[in-house]
């Protein structure tokens, strides 16, 4: 039979152990049996452990740190102009490259004349680099002149100021009071006139606020091509409606509106009839339904001495 | 009386919001050793379908997080003897389990096990108001029980309600909404020694927590080590702790009576340690190595080494038999076993239907402690280890964790108590209004 000290739970004694177990409790003499937290590690556990301490701690303490310093460091006047100085030097070291220096002026689609004109209205001192110039302004105070419609600026390459002009073309001739202007077709001022005669080509109109209904004024020219010889010109009235003046100081009153095809009616009729070679002052066609004609004064005495018919008394 | 109404009634407020915050701490104050551990709620609903338990015990609604023990200091027969002392050892506990949980917890319910506790039943009965019993009505029916003299400086621990009756049907768990004239109730009440009751509470204080419940151990160590057909038949359950051994017998689901021994295991290790003349940490060691109650002539052979380190080869060298051992710890076993049986002959424990009885608590450990109890508690003896809960680490399910678990089970689902129903008495202040406009009218 195996011997009880055989098993392991019921050893027998171990002199070398017993030996190690004498020496422990002198080495442990010192240490205290019963370790405790003190109420600070306590209570700085028990804070390390709420959620918003430790936020604040990792989040918004180094954000708070990193503030502080910056503000700190930028409180001083001289050393934020210092910081912003070597950021604009930087900037304006890259701006003045000559890869960016325009220093030419090119004008296309521009009479010799107005190509001067616009180069002395671009007014820019070149050369100068490209991001400091104001091709916008530019561009609006080029079109400020009355002969330029559009005006197109780029920069191209090899430091060229490239500007594409669309001339305004004149169709139109507008005599106010003693002032000449040539308009173009949308009615926009393209140059004075020292003399009508200077452009014989271009058809005459007059009147107040003539300018704001060119289009028409050039619509009624084209329908009164059969007789455009005898048209002196077009009169605005009362910045509303058109008179034809033909010579012998005829007149054709159109009405407001529908003049162009009240005027078709006329020619039609003048065709037909030979209205306008008779003796009468003026048509009016201000009343579509009912126009009406005025003779010269002494036409109703002529026509009644032509059929025979003796008169007496004043022409009227 | 009144005093205690109100801090009771403070402290279900406080579970209140340690249930809202989902964490809360559990803490068991014992002879021996205090274990806290820390339970994280998951609400009411969670894990209910696919964990397939179902509402059992209302166990898979928390989950154990964190859990610690450390040797308690400063603790007497389940009493708190030195005050800072004890307070650092809980420190130690709650700061370990924090740790092990990752998170910090404000609320604490603890238990303990001393304090004298007596058991009381009281009985009161109204006439009901409107043939309809409504919450006010139970609150009245308490507020009726005659509270019996419970002695000075003694504090109301749990009360109750256990019964219902109505009219002349009786047994009755829950009377509200029924209809009769005459309600009857049954209340268990608890009284404990205030005195320790309030040094507890300033020991929690200390460490900087607040206290959502205070509970007997006995009490909780019943919820956790009787299953649930022993709860409902009437069992009684033993819980053999350190300093103290706590007894309470539970019926139909309620503590019904409840009582404490002052003696425990450490009165086993203090006799072996006086008998064999050794220092009291090698008495314990031999103790929970080489314990027993029975002897057999095997023992006589198993000789045990006592060591020492007096420096004196004689007395360094000794070594006692097992029967020796034996010897000296059977008789004190006996004696405990003993006095509670003569706690539990008082209570008329042998007037139940069921007469199980279930040790459990760490000194229930004792090989063949079951055999010596069968003797003298009756035949019907069983040891009982907790139940299991979730999360709850291994080293912690042993029967020495009885009342921790069961006070886990206790914070999860705490039986109604007499606070948890307001006192007519607060309308009081309304009819008194009454009467002064009353008077108004009369005279102006």
């Amino acid at each position: 039979m195996q011997p009880l000290n055989a098993d392991n739970r019921y050893r027998v004694y171990d002199r070398a152990q017993a030996r190690t177990a004498e020496q422990r409790p002198a080495a442990r003499a010192g240490v205290r049996r019963d370790p405790a937290p003190s109420r600070w590690a306590y209570r700085m556990q028990r804070l390390w452990l709420t959620p918003m301490f430790r936020v604040a701690f990792r989040v918004g303490l180094p954000v708070f740190l990193v503030a502080l310093v910056a503000g700190l460091y930028l409180r001083d006047d001289t050393r934020r102009a210092q910081l912003t100085g070597v950021f604009t030097g930087m900037v304006d070291k890259f701006q003045a490259r000559p890869e960016f220096r325009v220093s030419l002026v090119s004008v296309e689609g521009a009479a010799p004349e107005l190509a001067e004109a616009i180069r002395a209205r671009l007014k820019l001192n070149l050369p100068q680099s490209s991001f400091d110039l104001d091709l916008d302004g530019a561009r609006q105070r080029i079109e400020a002149l009355d002969a330029v419609a559009t005006a197109e600026l780029r920069v191209r390459s090899g430091g060229v100021l490239q500007v594409l002009i669309t001339e305004r073309v004149p169709a139109l001739v507008w005599r106010e009071g003693e002032r000449i202007e040539m308009l173009d077709a949308t009615g926009a001022r393209v140059a004075g006139l020292s003399a009508r005669d200077d452009r014989p080509d271009l058809p005459l109109i007059a009147g107040d606020g003539a300018d704001h209904a060119a289009a028409e004024a050039l619509e009624l020219f084209t329908i009164a091509q059969g007789i455009t010889p005898r048209m002196r010109g077009l009169v605005r009235v009362g910045e509303r409606r058109w008179d034809i003046v033909l010579d012998r100081n005829q007149k054709i009153m159109l009405p407001e509106q529908n003049a162009p095809a009240a005027l078709e009616r006329l020619i039609a009729l003048d065709k037909a009839e030979d209205l306008l070679a008779r003796d009468i002052l003026t048509v009016d066609l201000r009343n579509e339904k009912r126009p009406v004609l005025r003779l010269a004064p002494s036409a109703m005495n002529e026509r009644r001495n032509a059929m025979g018919i003796e008169t007496s008394g004043s022409e009227l | 009386m009144t005093d205690l109404y109100q801090s009771q009634r403070a402290m279900r407020h406080m579970r209140r919001a340690a249930m809202q915050r989902g964490v809360v701490a559990i803490l068991d104050v014992g002879t021996s050793k205090i274990a806290c551990l820390i339970l994280r709620f998951d609400g009411p609903d969670a894990m209910r379908e696919s964990d397939g338990v179902g509402p059992m015990a209302g166990q898979s609604q928390f989950r154990v997080i964190g859990a610690a023990t450390t040797r308690s200091r400063g603790v007497q027969f389940g009493e708190i003897a030195v005050m800072n002392e004890t307070e650092r050892a809980i420190r130690t506990a709650v700061q370990a389990a924090q740790k092990m949980a990752n998170v910090r917890v404000d609320h604490v319910i603890a238990c303990f096990s001393g304090a004298e506790p007596r058991s009381y039943g009281l009985a009161g009965d109204i006439e009901l108001a409107d043939s309809v019993v409504t919450e006010q009505e139970i609150g009245r029916v308490l507020a009726a029980c005659d509270v019996p003299d419970i002695g000075m400086g003694r504090e109301v621990l749990h009360a109750q309600p256990v019964n219902f009756a109505l009219d002349h049907r009786t047994g009755l768990g829950d009377p509200r909404g029924q209809i009769g004239n005459r309600l009857a109730c049954d209340m268990h009440l608890l009284s404990v020694e205030g005195s320790v009751v309030q040094n507890l509470l300033y020991c929690i204080k200390r460490c900087d927590l607040e206290v959502a419940g205070v509970a007997s151990s006995a009490y909780v160590s019943g919820i956790s080590g009787l299953v649930e057909d022993e709860q409902e038949l009437g069992a009684a359950c033993i819980d053999m702790g350190g300093g103290s051994t706590g007894i309470s017998i539970f019926m139909k689901k309620h503590m019904i009576y409840s009582d404490a021994v002052r003696m425990g295991g450490d009165h086993v290790t203090s006799d072996i340690s006086k008998g064999l003349q050794i220092p009291v940490a090698v008495a314990e060691r031999i103790k929970t190595k080489h314990g027993g109650v029975h002897a057999t002539s095997m023992d006589d052979r198993e000789m045990i080494e006592i060591g020492g380190d007096s420096g004196d080869w004689e007395k360094d060298r000794r070594q006692v038999s097992r029967t020796e051992l034996i010897g000296i710890m059977r008789p004190r076993v006996e004696e405990i076993l003993e006095e509670a049986r003569v706690r539990l002959d008082a209570a008329g424990f042998e007037h139940l239907p069921s007469q199980q009885i279930v040790l459990t608590g760490g000194a229930s450990q004792i090989p063949g402690l079951d055999g010596l109890a069968a003797r003298i508690l009756g035949q019907r003896v069983r040891l009982g280890r907790p139940l299991r809960v979730q999360g709850l680490p291994q080293a912690a399910t042993g029967p020495a964790f009885a009342s921790a678990v069961g006070l886990c089970l206790f914070a999860a689902h705490p039986q109604d108590e007499w606070w948890d129903f307001d006192v007519p008495s607060e309308r009081y202040p309304a009819r008194s209004l009454k009467r002064a406009f009353k008077w108004f009218k009369e005279n102006w």
